[in-house]
């Protein structure tokens, strides 16, 4: 099981990166390489030219400014778990990235990877959504450009992104101090993609009324999808047990994808499940612990 | 691999081959290979150092596990080029040569931790980084730490217990791993 | 008789020190000058006419230099398909895979060209564009489908896709039902998957000068391979050893001399260079043999106390697509379903199917898993009819204590009658119930419940037939140097047998097993041998060793003797010497062994012929039976389907332990090889027989995360039917693990009547359950 032949690549600079991705017909780029080395080796990718990112140091790392936090594209996923910025500004990040692989693979894989990839169910693009994270795209002929992840997938694992575009890294707000998260997925086994997954932050305001809510599913669609419907039905409300089980509801009647081990009906089910616990997980006290 | 030498031809054809030098064990290794070799496979077939094993090559088994640059990777999913100047440890330096097995593999002896020795290299080299970076790791970590390495003989308990042991014993001011 | 000082102890295994140095040397660690690197192209789909291959493009890429077809090879092959590998006077003869397919391909992986290249990469290049002309044809996947009288042929020269029907049983049972208080009938579907050791299949074969062939391959069946392969190439013996390198796991996977060991093999005395093949993850998957599908429908009856009177039914098999060794599996699935218990009248109809799809032949357990699933989910059945206790049930079913050794009605396919030769099935029932705290589970019940947990219980009982004949050998040999080797024809695959069988050598020789050397699955050390299977091996290699051990000892006491001048009575062997005991004169094994040799010209001492060795063959009179008892608390998550187990006990009868440590190890190995058949690994294919599940992402084996603390007891009723009293436990660990969980899942769920009939047990089948059974309640 060795990959088709092919050239590779180590530029070191990221415009060397993006001239190549110009240049070179069928090429792919290579960031921590958990899914595509996989591909490669089973021959489900046979690109003529691998482009490898790993060498761009200025495509790492993790900084808070004025649009919020950004993080690098090629910012590896156990970079991200243990980030104290992260822990204290977005915290739901470290929760979610305890599923993500393992960690011989958080060692390698990358955020951007992750991203690009858009695996249905992974985490990391469901995290992006939920935040309403902003996605900076550059190519060499046409320079860089900006998108929200609602606009990144295009459909199934295919990102909006032209054959010679990389992707630069993600910015967004963080939530209030105080927000509420959940992060909660069905999968056989640890570290296995999600069934479904669901994360969720829940802001209150000062009379312990939602002020603001988030829910994004995995698993459910192509892409995470946004539960907005939910989230409408949760704002200006006190956090409570029918109210979460009226929003679950919500969820579970999404159109659902299916396949021979899941069916669309059951994952459906579980976004109800998932969904309703979440929120509970999120608002505890309000709710009632988990059943 | 930032200043890998490209020695093949550079326009087409499987040739492409690199010669990549890496810090093996201490000791630092050369040797030529297609750009498409991953790094066990180059650890293995290139550097002879046959300890690693492959199981599965699509990055689920975790035989393959080798640290680079103190971090557990999958040695089917790295090819041998990215690993260009960085230092690797495998089985094979995890204990002296001559001397006698080192804290961990030897706790894996006395707990039966082992049946084919075929996934146990990968889990040795999961673990050195786990006991490093989690010293206060109970067992659910433990549990969920491995969940990246396939063992079909032992049901893991005892892989469990041994690590649990290492712990013990670098907490009690030993090597652990 | 020696003094027992390593046998029953858990010394440390001699195995360890090199794999965890990483100088173990598996298959894929060896290679030789010259080699050559073979990638197979393989049937892409599961029926086809083959028609014609294209291999201009892919002969012309630079470092290929062969690629074979089967009218390539026929110039070295004596036969075109493998022999059929077990003995059968009723199977019909075209039922052996090809070598290499011939004109059609029944499964989806089956070899049809090899490429040999300089690299292993540079041959799948060539193997991926190879040109394959194929006519396709209907596949059949259902195996219920494929055993109808219209279905159409898995392969066009056969008459049908039954290849064999047969039936067990005794007793009269439509008599037994006419008596009945009860009775239940059950529809189960049993899945198994794949053996999946971490080691894939492997062969280096090296030509030798004078036509011969030496063949390293990761096999469970040294000697059976070389038997094979001289037929096939039509070789002296002299002329083909096979050595077995250290092997990274069997479990049934390497029970089998496949196609492409036949097609490396015949490839290097073809084209005289050594040639080596890999197997990878997605061939263990496509084409190294499974064990999977059965359908069982059964009706049992039982009187008003829940004893039963008899069962009847009928059994579908799926062979697959080719029978390469036997039908074994069916066999034993039925014969192993009365289980432990006192069955009076049982009756089956089995007929083994063929579909397009990867032959079976046994993984771990080996069709008993199957048997004791339709068992254990009978007697819940049952159980709930009678309004009884389900391990009240078994208890007023197990063979009582007083009639053990008991004579079941059956015989095992070797014609032996099954015996049940020592054991006392209700202490073990009780032990493990003890050992899960049985008593208290209703208080944990109850205190989970109140924090939103439902927790179940189940306990299931199986019995495995261990140490299969004919014999296994063994030679003891203290050589000139005065170390002590043991040779067997015994395979290792990971259970430390050479540490049990330098235990038992040991102790005959008063040696530590750490200076003994243990050379196994060589055919050039040892003429005989059968291999690792079936649990045999310490039953079987275990009582050779034993008994060759023992009369090296009493040769080297009566050359001591000699020597020493002193009574062979007040001599004995410790720490590598002769000594007469309660003095310091002694005299070491080396000189002894010396003597044994003799000097150019000199006299052996008197009534010694020459060497210090012992060469033993044992034949076990029949199987020896080891029961166990599980016992599995379960939490079910309702809502989700998802299943945590959180308590597991098994009390296992091994006769008498020979390491301890390293029975309870095979023990866990084989539960939780049960929990993936229970809850995890499900092998699927489309509805064109295509496999689906294919990476280890996509097929699930169980991982640390999943399972709970495995607390093993072993029972010691030791065997009469070998010197040593040992059991096989290689296999035991995995048998009823399944119907125990699904067992503990009912309870959990308060569904009765043993309505999970069919395993793998996924989510989604857990909340369609739950869903049934609101709609009934409704």
């Amino acid at each position: 099981m060795k990959p088709a032949p092919f050239r590779y690549h180590a530029p070191g600079a990221f415009d060397e990166a993006l001239a190549m991705m110009g240049d070179l017909d069928n090429a792919k780029a290579l960031a921590g390489g958990q899914s595509l080395m996989a591909m490669l080796n089973l021959r489900y990718a046979m690109p003529d030219h691998l482009v490898d990112l790993n060498g761009i140091e200025a495509l790492r790392g993790i900084s808070d400014g004025p649009d919020g936090i950004a993080i690098g594209a090629m910012t590896r996923q156990r970079v991200l778990e243990r980030d104290s910025l992260l822990a204290m500004r977005a915290p739901i990040f470290a929760e979610a990235l305890r599923h993500v692989g393992h960690l011989q693979t958080r060692n390698r894989g990358t955020i951007g990877g992750s991203l690009c990839h858009l695996d249905p169910a992974a985490e990391l693009p469901v995290l992006a959504m939920l935040h309403d994270a902003v996605l900076r795209v550059r190519s060499a002929a046409r320079g860089e450009r900006s998108l929200d992840m609602a606009a990144f997938p295009a459909f199934y694992m295919t990102p909006s992104l032209e054959p010679d575009e990389l992707l630069v890294g993600l910015s967004f707000m963080p939530w209030p101090e105080g927000t509420r998260h959940a992060f909660l997925e069905v999968a056989r086994r640890h570290g296995d993609f999600a069934i479904v997954a669901v994360g969720c932050l829940v802001a209150l305001d000062g009379k312990g009324a939602i002020d603001r809510a988030a829910i994004v599913l995995g698993g459910i669609g192509p892409a995470p999808i946004r539960l907005t419907a939910g989230e409408a039905m949760l704002r200006g409300e006190r956090p409570g047990i029918e109210l979460f089980r009226a929003v679950g509801a919500e969820a579970a009647g999404l159109e659902a994808m299916g396949d021979s081990a899941y069916s669309a009906g059951y994952r459906q089910h579980l976004a109800g499940v998932l969904v309703r616990r979440a929120l509970q997980r999120a608002c505890p006290s309000e709710a009632g612990v988990i059943s | 691999m930032n200043d890998g030498t490209m020695t093949g031809d550079q326009d087409g054809g499987a040739a492409q081959r690199f010669d990549v030098t890496m810090t093996v064990n201490g000791i630092e290794r050369t040797a030529s290979c297609e750009g498409r070799r991953n790094l066990v496979d180059f650890l293995r077939h290139d550097l002879h150092l046959t300890g690693s094993h492959v199981g599965c090559e699509h990055g689920v088994c975790g035989a393959c596990t080798v640290l680079v640059d103190d971090h557990a990777v999958r040695g089917c999913l790295m090819l041998a080029v990215q690993a260009e100047g960085r230092r690797v440890e495998t089985i094979e330096g995890l204990s002296p040569e001559d001397g006698p097995l080192s804290d961990l593999p030897r706790l894996f002896a006395e707990q039966y931790a082992l049946q084919c020795g075929f996934c146990t290299p990968g889990i040795l080299m999961t673990l050195r980084e786990v006991i490093r970076d989690t010293p206060d790791a109970g067992e659910t970590e433990l549990r969920e730490a491995l969940s990246g390495n396939l063992c079909r003989c032992t049901g893991y308990q005892n892989i469990v217990d041994a690590a649990l042991a290492a712990l013990a014993l670098m907490r009690d001011g030993g090597e652990g791993a | 008789m020696a003094e027992r000082r390593y046998i029953g102890q858990s010394t440390p295994r001699v195995e360890d020190d090199a794999l965890l140095r990483g100088k173990a040397r598996f298959v894929d660690d060896l290679t030789a000058p010259g080699v050559l690197h073979a990638a197979f192209l393989r049937s892409p789909v599961a029926h086809a006419r083959l028609l014609g291959l294209d291999l201009e493009e892919a002969r012309a890429i630079p470092g290929v230099v062969a690629i074979l077809t089967l009218a390539d090879l026929k110039d070295v092959l004596t036969e075109e398909r493998l022999p059929l590998q077990f003995i059968s006077k009723t199977l019909p003869p075209d039922i052996t895979p090809y070598v290499l397919a011939k004109d059609e391909m029944l499964y989806v992986g089956e070899p049809v060209a090899v490429v040999l290249a300089d690299s292993r990469a540079t041959a799948e290049d060539a193997a991926s564009i190879i040109g394959i002309d194929l006519e396709e044809m209907t596949p059949v996947g259902d195996l219920r489908a494929a055993v109808e009288p219209d279905a159409p042929p898995v392969c066009s020269t056969r008459a049908g896709n039954v290849c064999e029907a047969f039936e067990v049983g005794y007793a009269d049972v439509d008599a037994a039902f006419r008596e009945a208080a009860h009775s239940v009938r059950l529809s189960m579907n049993q899945h198994r998957g794949g053996a999946h050791p971490i080691e894939g299949r492997g062969i280096l074969a090296e030509p030798d000068a004078g036509g011969g062939l030496v063949v390293r391959s990761s096999t469970q069946l040294a000697h059976e391979a070389r038997a094979f392969l001289v037929a096939l190439l039509d070789l002296d013996e002299n002329r083909l050893r096979v050595v077995t390198p250290d092997v990274g796991g069997g479990f049934g996977a390497k029970f089998l001399l496949y196609p492409e060991e036949v097609v490396a093999s015949a490839a290097a005395l073809l084209l005289g260079r050594p040639v080596k093949w890999i197997e990878d993850r997605r061939e263990h998957f496509l084409a190294a043999i499974q064990e999977r599908d059965q359908l069982w429908e059964i009706e049992a009856a039982c009187d008003a106390e829940g004893r039963l009177l008899g069962v009847r039914g009928s059994m579908i098999h799926d062979a697959g697509a080719y029978v390469p060794q036997g039908i074994n599996l069916a066999y034993n699935a039925v014969t192993a379903y009365p289980g432990p218990y006192v069955l009076p009248a049982y009756h089956m109809d089995v007929r083994v199917g063929m579909t397009n799809k990867v032959p079976t032949i046994p993984v771990r357990g080996a069709g008993y898993p199957e048997g004791t699933f339709a068992m254990e989910r009978t007697l819940d059945a049952l159980a709930a009819r009678v309004g009884i206790d389900r391990v009240e049930i078994r208890r007023r079913n197990l063979v009582p204590a007083e009639s053990i050794p008991y004579a079941t009605p059956l015989k095992s396919r070797s014609g032996a009658g099954i015996t049940y030769d020592s054991g006392d099935f209700p202490a073990l029932l009780d032990q493990v119930l003890e050992a899960i705290d049985h008593a208290g589970f209703e208080a944990r019940r109850a205190e989970a419940a109140r924090a939103g947990r439902r927790l179940g219980i189940g306990v299931a009982c199986g019995i495995k037939g261990t140490g299969r004949g004919p014999y296994e050998s063994a030679i003891v040999r203290v050589g000139r140097s005065g170390k002590v080797t043991v040779f067997t024809g015994a395979m290792p695959m990971g259970q430390g047998l050479k540490t049990a069988m330098a235990q038992i050598c040991g102790d005959a020789l008063g040696l530590p097993p750490d200076r003994i050397e243990v050379i196994c699955g060589d055919t050039g050390t040892i003429p005989l041998g059968i291999g690792g299977f079936a649990s045999r091996q310490t039953v079987v290699a275990g009582s050779s060793v034993a008994r060759a051990s023992a009369a090296v000892r009493e040769k080297a006491i009566r050359i001591a003797a000699h020597l020493l001048e002193a009574d062979g009575g007040d001599i004995e062997l410790v720490d590598g010497e002769a000594r007469v005991k309660g003095t310091n004169v002694g005299i070491d094994l080396r000189a002894i062994a010396a003597s044994a040799h003799g000097s150019p010209g000199y006299a052996l001492p008197p009534g010694v012929d020459p060497g210090l060795e012992a060469s033993e063959n044992f034949m076990p009179k029949g199987l020896t039976y080891g029961m166990g008892a599980h016992a599995v608390e379960v939490a079910v998550d309702e809502e989700t389907g998802l299943v945590t187990l959180t308590r597991y006990a098994v009390v296992n009868d091994c006769g008498r332990a020979i390491n301890p440590r390293m029975v309870e190890a095979q023990i866990h190995g084989g539960v939780v090889h049960g929990i993936g058949n229970a809850l995890f690994e499900y092998m699927d294919y489309d509805d064109q027989a295509q496999p689906v599940t294919t990476t280890l992402a996509d097929y699930l084996m169980v991982t640390a995360p999943e399972v709970p603390r495995i607390d093993v007891r072993i029972a010691e009723y030791p065997s009469p039917l070998n010197p040593l009293g040992v059991k096989g436990v290689g296999e035991a660990g995995c048998l009823p693990v399944a119907p125990a969980i699904a067992s503990a899942v009912e309870d959990a769920l308060g569904v009765r009547e043993a309505a999970i009939q069919r395993v793998p047990l996924s989510p989604p089948d857990l909340i369609d359950l739950l869903r049934a059974r609101a709609a009934d309640a409704a």
